[in-house]
């Protein structure tokens, strides 16, 4: 299968911490890549990189082939790579329409950038995209805040969804969640390969990500120190180089 | 079950809450004295009362976004007095007005420089800006304040009809646009993502700088406006004008429910904290109370509505959350 997402020599510092050194990495077309790594392996970095949000050092990105620099997540977006990051990227107070479609919301009467937003077209597109997820919530003006942390992580799916991301990034979705949620949250994930959709899911919990993930990636200080297909691979294994680095 | 439900949704929103509060005070008063409510004194209340709406708007607004403007009452006096002084100077009336409200414009506009550029507080940027729009306003008043010049269009902007003055159909029209802007426009979407979670906004796409800007840039120009709606009332350019109108319109903002933190809040809430705090006033003067006390009537409002508004905010995430768990 062909390659979605090629990295090539990338390297990160920040004011004197090398925090991504020299990484190269493929991740195939819509599988679910499993990247692992303690504390401070550098996995946030990466991901950051790859949505945007900071600019490599040095090293090149490959998307569907095409040499990319994005200089905002924006841009990163706008090609259908999406990022779900540690802290959740919905918006506490706001509803879960709007916040669905936060920065691209549905206008008219526009004058430039700015419009009126079509309400109640917002709002059916938003309880459609839940539900294509299997996530039957109320209605669409519930605040999230009201809303459990699966539930969250499921709406931020639904978003990414509804927008036709190719690439999903998951920068620890389970984190703080319970046993039941964060398996409602595995569940939407493996969803997302049959719907044509590549993730990347960070976790420091093997335990999470390797019944879902079709590839692991390790990564420790910075470095990639393996890369392997889950067949070639046990769960014995890689928590030993999780564990010894 | 479900209409239950919405009424409750319905009394966890904290403008409602306000606006019970508002009927409470008035029809207390009204007990005290029929007066309170007779066309006489709304013509007066509601006279004085639209420049506080409008410097109440813009400050909701910048707050929803997660900012604060302390330089307001400043602006307030600025603004009118460099009209005065510019037509004085023999500058046509409408020409000056344009040039006056382009300083709020440009006041409003470094209080976002320099707090978006050099990342402090707006709390001490705008702090600053209060003592040198205030040191200005001063200096332009050259000494001694100067006549108010008939040239001026006032009664476009004051006129009193019968029972109101034209000035409250500004701030309605105000009320009106803004309203429109943030709570149905893609724009005040993006303001309540400001405020609700910078970060999250803008790993959305939401350029939060560009977003905070111009609600400083809108809140010094409500401030400027509305200060010569006071001066045109008054047909008398005061250097004092505004002073500590900056607390008391962070206290409507407040008292009609938009947070401290940014992301929550309406312009309805904001215009009825304004006329409470007006009415609140005009009734402890009316029940013979001494005028004192409405300093600390206001206090005890503002304490009571944002711990009202807190309570009610956790209720309301805890009802959600009891609510996931089944
Ligand atoms: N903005 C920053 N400024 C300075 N140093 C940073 C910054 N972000 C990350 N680092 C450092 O870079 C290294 C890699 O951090 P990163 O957040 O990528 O790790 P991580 O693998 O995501 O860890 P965790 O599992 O704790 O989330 C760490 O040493 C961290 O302290
Ligand atoms: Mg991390």
């Amino acid at each position: 299968m062909e390659d979605i997402i090629v990295c090539e020599g990338l390297n990160k510092y920040y004011s004197g911490v090398h925090a991504l050194k020299d990484l190269s990495l493929k991740i195939k077309k819509d599988s679910v890549v499993g990247l692992i790594g303690d504390n401070g392996a550098g996995k946030s970095t990466l991901i950051k990189i790859l949505s945007g949000a900071h600019q490599p050092d040095s090293g090149h990105i490959y998307f569907e082939g095409n040499k990319v620099k994005f200089k905002s997540t924006k841009e990163a977006m706008n090609l259908g790579i999406e990022t779900i990051y540690q802290y959740s990227a919905l918006i506490p107070e706001m509803s879960i329409a709007r916040n669905i479609f936060i920065g691209r919301e549905q206008t008219q009467y526009n004058v430039g950038n700015f419009g009126l937003m079509k309400t109640k077209t917002m709002q059916d597109d938003a309880m459609k995209a839940l539900t294509d997820v299997e996530l039957h919530l109320r209605s669409p003006d519930t605040p999230v805040n009201q809303l459990s942390g699966g539930e969250r992580q499921g709406v931020v799916i639904a978003r990414a969804m509804y927008f036709k991301s190719k690439v999903l990034i998951l920068d620890e979705p389970t984190n703080h969640l319970s046993v039941k949620e964060t398996n409602k949250v595995l569940r939407f994930v493996e969803g997302l390969k049959s719907q044509g959709v590549t993730s990347i899911f960070i976790t420091h919990n093997l335990s999470h990500v390797y019944p879902i993930a079709d590839h692991l990636c390790v990564m420790a200080r910075g470095e990639k120190i393996a890369d392997l297909d889950k067949r070639d691979t046990t769960i014995d294994h890689l928590t030993d180089l999780l564990v010894n680095g | 079950m479900s209409k239950n439900f919405s009424l409750r949704s319905l009394l966890v929103r904290p403008e409602v809450a306000t606006f019970l509060m508002f009927l409470a005070i008035m029809i207390g008063f009204y007990i005290a004295n029929e007066r309170f409510l007779d066309a006489r004194n709304i013509r007066i209340v509601m006279g004085i009362t639209p420049e506080y709406i409008i410097v109440a708007i813009g400050i909701a607004i910048l707050m929803i976004s997660g900012e604060f403007d302390l330089s307001v009452g400043s602006v307030f006096a600025l603004v009118p007095m460099t009209i005065v002084q510019m037509v004085h100077q023999g500058i046509p009336p409408w020409f000056a007005i344009f040039l006056g409200l382009m300083i709020g414009i440009i006041v409003g506009f470094v209080n976002g420089f320099i707090t978006l550029r050099f990342g402090i507080p707006s709390f001490i940027a705008t702090l600053g800006m209060l003592y040198i729009a205030r040191s200005l306003t001063t200096v332009a008043t050259a000494g001694f304040p100067p006549p108010f010049p008939h040239i001026l269009p006032n009664e476009l902007f004051v006129y009193q009809f019968e029972l109101f003055r034209a000035s409250l159909y500004w701030a309605l029209l105000v009320a009106v646009v803004l309203g429109v802007m943030l709570h149905r426009s893609n724009v005040g979407n993006w303001i309540y993502a400001t405020g609700g979670d910078q970060n999250a906004a803008s790993s959305m796409g939401i350029k939060t700088g560009n977003v905070k800007m111009f609600c400083f840039i809108l809140c010094g120009f409500l401030a400027g406006f509305a200060g010569m709606i006071q001066t045109f009332r008054l047909e008398a350019p005061l250097p004092s004008q505004g002073y500590l109108l900056e607390l008391e319109s962070i206290a409507a903002a407040v008292i009609g429910g938009v947070s401290l933190f940014g992301g929550i809040g309406t312009v309805f809430g904001a215009v009825i904290g304004a006329i409470l705090i007006r009415f609140l006033e005009s009734g402890i003067i009316m029940a013979r109370i001494d005028a004192e006390w409405f300093r600390a009537g206001l206090g005890s409002l503002i304490i009571i509505a944002v711990v009202f508004n807190t309570y009610i905010s956790r209720r309301a995430t805890r009802i959600g959350q009891n609510k996931a768990k089944d």
